[in-house]
């Protein structure tokens, strides 16, 4: 028997750590990549008209996308109204009443299923049950689609914030004669406060940058809205019909849109870590 | 002091707090069940027109009223196909540089820096990827690619830019930190005992990963692969921005095609005619039932390894 | 006096308490609370069996074995915390006042007034010092601003902890040492005016200079409430208990004064255990 020498394996060894290490180097160029393209060409496109302006006309110049701006403000606020308080008792459910049921064991496995359903069948589905018996398009449509998108994401958050909570806290509240619902919201909330902060701004992250969802809801609109009663305005969408054109303004504007886009749900994404750090120090 | 009494108003709270829960909860099963039925129920004018031909019917035709779902279902096998040949590998190996290469001073950062990218919205990708990726493919890559190997089928074709390649690119730049965080998670919590023993024996660093970490990861890694198929399949934006947009049948990695939502994305407002429509929505189901199953698998996966785990610990 | 004597290996006398010395109790002092044939389930799992106990009235109580003989779950029907896992349920009777409280139409917060709990683990609710006891206080009753004020400061005397906290009262609950939120939540239970306290083990995660406070503090609030003590440490509960329950494996081996169960006790098995021979 011969002893093997260590060079190859060794050199093999060295040369995966570099490979590694490029890999690792490729994935954050990407996202430089990226990050730096979108605040270079929407940073063009940002003024103070395109702030507060309404859109102008194809091939036209000047313009703003304020009433989409308004929009997709009006619109995720809605969805999560609605999204959130739902998502929020779903999970209370799962982790407060449902434990050792069938049922809840169900509920949260389809929690996790409907996680992973597109965003696109969402918006279909929606289109189906708010857009077809109507007869048009609506802001309320797109704000129900947003807030399905919601729901799984703030219940699974919610469930898992909870049952964080110890349970000699949850004894010792129902041991002092304070009923279960309001240990719930009072206290045990109280515990899970900042967990449960961070699972609702990573949830409005996820929905602000939608738009298949929107494409068959809200659509849009060159108006500012006023209500949500029909198509409504939005960044999302307006870029991807923007982007799809063939004006450069509207190409530019498409870039503005990107950059705000971008900046809200980056900003969300940092806060929501930040405060998860900030729970766990 | 005087004693609130307790009345049947207490009782009354508790028990309607209880049940908007447990009716949130069901609102789930019901959404689910509801989303089911609706597409089944506005694609039957399609259902019942083609039958299971349209699973391989490649036509696409809505001015005489003929569809199929076959491009639509081979572009998104394809292009997910594309996104995960690229990306499995680039996770495992970024993951082997987080977990074992590198100090955790770098590793932290340039973890947290993988996780944005999941964190940026299909359609900034499909931005970056229409107006910067597909520019750089058309002048760079593909002329480049065409020159070495532009004789086979799979390369032939124009250097066009957008096509079925750029598009599985950005899909894999999209599920790279998802697999990433699951090939991570793994590889750590592989028991050190085990990997001391190969250390302890002379092993290499990637020794030990590959025949000790990997192998011992390897249902976990299964379950992250399919993670990031579940989330390709279901890509809109992006890779509505740089598919094309072609309902053709094409070989070359270069042409251009469709996924289901690619087809729904653009073509939806388009759709006067209620065939053409019922067409839409039964592409819709079609993605519905695949998305299903593969999103069960991953939870099924998910319990076993987390017995699997538990048992160990 | 026993019923049957048994050896350490079959832990299975036929009745759980002596009866003669459940008498010699009622003799001294009234009975506070009465446990009779109480069963005890996790599920299909039985984990204790026919319980009869009488916890006399304004005196200390503890309840002694080793590790997994069912006293915590013992006292944790008392005020039926146990409610809260599904799979948990006891049958049998406790009578309370006159009242059985595992029947039907049991007000179950008043209950839970009644009979306060201290736990293990020091459990402050995520509130302010003065919010922690005040939250009970407007629960139970209706009470003005100053009538607030006046019983936080008194249950924090009671508690032994006013001096320490008085000018803290807005800082948060948990910001206080182990021993001192330990006696956070004692206050916290005794703002409500309960007449019985149940404590589980309550020093067990606290330092031993905060334990002897904890232990002069529960002397102290003998003279006004009925405390029975769920304890693994032996010493403590000879320290303090005026009586002491001997549990295993489910069972009540033994009942009685604690200077006599101490150091004379009547079964083989309470005397195996104190002397160390397990547990």
């Amino acid at each position: 028997m011969r002893l093997r020498t260590a060079w190859p394996r060794k050199l093999t060894n060295t040369l995966m750590e570099v490979v590694s290490g490029v890999a690792a180097a490729v994935g954050l160029a990407a996202l430089a990549w990226i990050l730096v393209v979108v605040l270079r060409h929407g940073a063009a496109a940002l003024n103070w008209t395109f702030l507060t302006g309404l859109p102008s006309p194809p091939g036209g110049s000047g313009g703003g996308l304020a009433n989409a701006i308004v929009g997709t403000l009006m619109m995720t606020l809605v969805g999560c109204v609605i999204g959130v308080p739902v998502g929020m008792l779903a999970g209370v459910y799962l982790a407060e009443y449902g434990k050792g049921r069938p049922f809840a064991t169900a509920v949260r496995f389809l929690v996790n299923v409907m996680m992973g359903i597109p965003s696109i069948i969402i918006g279909l589905f929606v289109y189906t049950i708010l857009v077809l018996p109507i007869g048009h398009f609506s802001g309320w449509a797109g704000a129900v689609s947003l807030a399905l998108l919601v729901l799984p994401v703030v219940a699974r958050t919610t469930e898992d914030m909870l049952a964080l909570v110890p349970n000699p806290l949850r004894e010792s509240t129902l041991a002092l004669g304070v009923p279960h619902w309001r240990a719930t919201l009072q206290i045990t909330f109280r515990a899970a406060k900042t967990g449960l902060l961070t699972g609702v701004l990573l949830s409005v992250a996820r929905v602000s940058g939608e738009t298949a969802p929107l494409l068959f809801t809200a659509l849009n609109s060159p108006y500012m809205p006023h209500s949500l009663a029909g198509p409504t305005a939005n960044l999302t969408v307006t870029i991807f019909n923007y982007a799809m054109s063939p004006y450069a303004n509207w190409q530019e504007a498409a870039w503005g849109a990107s950059f705000l886009i971008t900046i809200g749900v980056l900003a969300l994404t940092v806060t929501s870590r930040a405060l998860i750090r900030e729970r766990v120090r | 002091m005087e004693r609130r009494p307790h009345t049947k108003v207490q009782a009354f709270a508790e028990s309607w707090f209880h049940g908007a829960a447990l009716a949130c909860a069901a609102l789930v099963l019901l959404v689910m069940l509801a989303i089911l039925a609706e597409l089944v129920h506005h694609s039957r004018l399609s259902l019942v027109k083609f039958g299971w031909k349209f699973l391989a019917s490649a036509a696409w035709n809505p001015v005489t009223g003929e569809f199929g779902a076959a491009s639509s279902i081979f572009g998104t096998v394809v292009s997910t196909l594309i996104a995960l040949v690229v990306a499995v590998p680039l996770a495992i190996v970024i993951a082997l540089f987080l977990v074992e290469v590198a100090h955790p001073r770098i590793s932290k950062p340039v973890g947290y820096a993988i996780e944005l990218l999941a964190a940026i919205p299909s359609i900034i990708y499909g931005m970056w990827g229409l107006f910067v990726l597909a520019p750089t493919m058309a002048v760079h890559v593909q002329p480049f690619v065409g020159k070495l190997v532009g004789k086979l089928p799979l390369f032939s074709g124009p250097p066009m830019g957008i096509g079925m390649l750029t598009a599985g690119i950005v899909l894999a730049l999209m599920v790279l930190p998802f697999i990433t965080a699951v090939v991570r998670d793994v590889f750590a919590l592989v028991p050190s005992v085990l990997k001391e023993a190969g250390y302890g024996m002379g092993a290499t660093t990637w020794e030990v990963t590959r025949k000790v970490t990997m192998r011992h990861g390897m249902r976990g890694m299964v379950g992250g692969v399919f993670l990031g198929l579940g989330r390709a399949i279901g890509e809109t934006m992006a890779v509505t921005f740089v598919i094309g947009n072609d309902h053709r049948l094409a070989a070359s990695l270069f042409a251009s095609g469709n996924t289901i939502s690619s087809t729904l994305a653009n073509e939806f407002t388009e759709a006067s005619e209620p065939v053409y429509l019922a067409a839409l929505v039964e592409l819709g189901l079609i993605l519905f039932v695949i998305t299903l199953v593969i999103q069960i698998l991953v939870q099924l996966w998910l319990k076993r390894l987390k017995l699997r785990l538990g048992a160990e610990q | 006096m026993s019923a049957s004597p048994s050896d350490m290996s079959e832990a299975r006398p036929v009745t759980a308490v002596p009866i003669v010395a459940a008498k010699e109790v009622q003799a001294a002092t009234a009975t506070k609370i009465s446990a009779r044939g109480l069963n005890f389930f996790y599920g299909d799992h039985q984990a204790l069996f026919d319980n009869s106990l009488d916890i006399p009235a304004g005196r200390i109580t503890a309840i002694i074995g080793p590790s997994g003989c069912g006293k915590s779950t013992h006292i944790r029907v008392y005020n039926r915390i146990f409610q809260l896992y599904r799979d948990q349920r006891a049958t049998g009777e406790v009578w309370l006042d006159g009242q059985n409280l595992l029947g039907p139409g049991v007000d179950l917060i008043e209950l839970r007034r009644k009979v306060g709990m201290i736990f293990q683990k020091p459990t402050p609710f995520p509130l302010s010092v003065y919010e922690n006891l005040a939250y009970g206080l407007r629960l139970h009753y209706r009470v003005t601003r100053s009538e607030l004020d006046q019983r936080v400061e008194e249950a924090l005397r009671g508690a032994a902890l006013w001096d320490e906290v008085k000018d803290k009262l807005h800082r948060p609950g948990t910001a206080l040492s182990g021993g001192q939120q330990q006696r956070l939540c004692i206050a916290r239970a005794i703002a409500v005016e309960p007449e019985v306290l149940l404590m589980d083990e309550p020093t067990s995660a606290i330092d031993p200079v905060a334990t002897s406070h904890i232990e002069e503090l529960v002397l102290e609030l003998k003279k006004r409430y009925t405390i029975v003590i769920v304890t693994h440490n032996m010493q403590q509960a000879a320290r303090i208990s005026d009586y002491t329950a001997f549990f295993y494996k489910g069972y009540i081996i033994e009942f009685g004064p604690s200077t006599e169960l101490f150091t004379n006790p009547k079964q083989k098995q309470t005397e195996d255990y104190l002397t160390g021979r397990f547990g």
